[in-house]
């Protein structure tokens, strides 16, 4: 039986540090193609990452955009060791935190660091297993139900699920399966450690896998 | 030897490929013999690449529009630093 799925480095965009360095270069020299392309690529993401943060998406928009100012007021001291991508979303992160505490709301991964581990439980129901710890409810192959949505159908529940996740959960699996990001970058760019990367990933893919069943196997063949 | 419970617990490990060889040979002795755990895997595994497939919203033109303006003043007073 084979197993696909071990390549933990799944990248969207995929870009080597030559790559990066043209790009800074670029927009430092003002080249608007260079800023357009970027803005293009990175807009949506940092607008799913920013509702993370942020109540609105009014608000999350505004945020985005004064990251952006920021990007460029800092270009010029980047230091290149980080990712380009990774640094804008820094940006992103902190001012989404400063205004978090300025409105009086809880900012994710300062409470949620012991608080998204256990409050809601296993991420898998526990009564989907006898004492011994078997399957009393063993998942159902999907191939059938899958056939009839399609990959559209499935992929927009999916997108609803993790609008659902608690919110360190959301930020993550958003990095690493929607973004692409590795582990690594993921953890600096949270400010996270790597055994809490781990625990929000596993939980966060446990709860969406869950979701999808739930949909496939209520509308039975 | 595992149970099907601790298989749902470490199977991100195993997706992630980050198990060490003892509890991967563990974890490969169950699933060769389990097939609703097999079939759990695929389904996380699934699950991981139908996620990897959400797609963002492009950008308002307004917006682009808005930042592109942005650029431009950002630019003309000087920019990335001397010489631009």
């Amino acid at each position: 039986m084979m197993l696909p799925g071990m390549d933990p480095s799944r990248g969207r965009t995929p870009q080597t540090d030559a790559e990066e360095h043209a790009l800074v270069d670029a927009l430092l020299a003002g080249n608007e193609s260079a800023f357009i392309k970027v803005v293009r690529e990175l807009h949506g993401p940092l607008q799913r990452m920013a509702q993370v943060w942020v109540p609105s998406a009014a608000s999350a928009e505004e945020l985005v955009q004064e990251t952006w100012m920021a990007v460029l007021t800092g270009l010029a001291s980047f230091e290149r060791r980080a990712r380009f991508r990774s640094w804008v979303f820094q940006i992103l992160i902190n001012k989404a935190k400063t205004r978090a505490v300025r409105d009086h709301r809880s900012v994710p991964f300062s409470a949620l660091v012991g608080e998204d581990e256990d409050p809601d439980g296993p991420a898998l129901d526990p009564s989907r297993f006898d004492a011994s710890g078997h399957w009393t409810k063993p998942p159902v192959d999907w191939s059938g139900a899958e056939a009839r949505l399609g990959d559209k159908q499935l992929v927009a529940l999916v997108q609803k699920a993790i609008e659902r996740l608690p919110d360190a959960q959301r930020a993550v699996v958003t990095l690493r399966d929607v973004e692409g990001m590795d582990a690594d970058e993921v953890c600096r760019t949270l400010g996270i450690t790597d055994t809490h990367q781990r625990v929000l990933l596993h939980r966060a893919r446990t709860r969406l896998r869950a979701e999808l069943e739930a949909h496939l196997e209520a509308k039975p063949c | 030897m595992l149970s099907c419970k601790q298989v749902t617990e470490i199977v991100n490990d195993f997706v992630e490929g980050r198990m060490g060889w003892r509890q991967r040979l563990s974890f490969h002795l169950h699933i060769g013999m389990c097939r609703a755990c097999r079939t759990y895997v695929r389904q996380v595994q699934r699950t991981r690449d139908l996620t990897g497939q959400v797609t963002d919203e492009p950008i308002p033109p307004a917006v682009e529009a808005e930042l592109l303006k942005r650029f431009r003043g950002w630019r003309d007073k000087g920019g990335g630093g001397p010489g631009t």
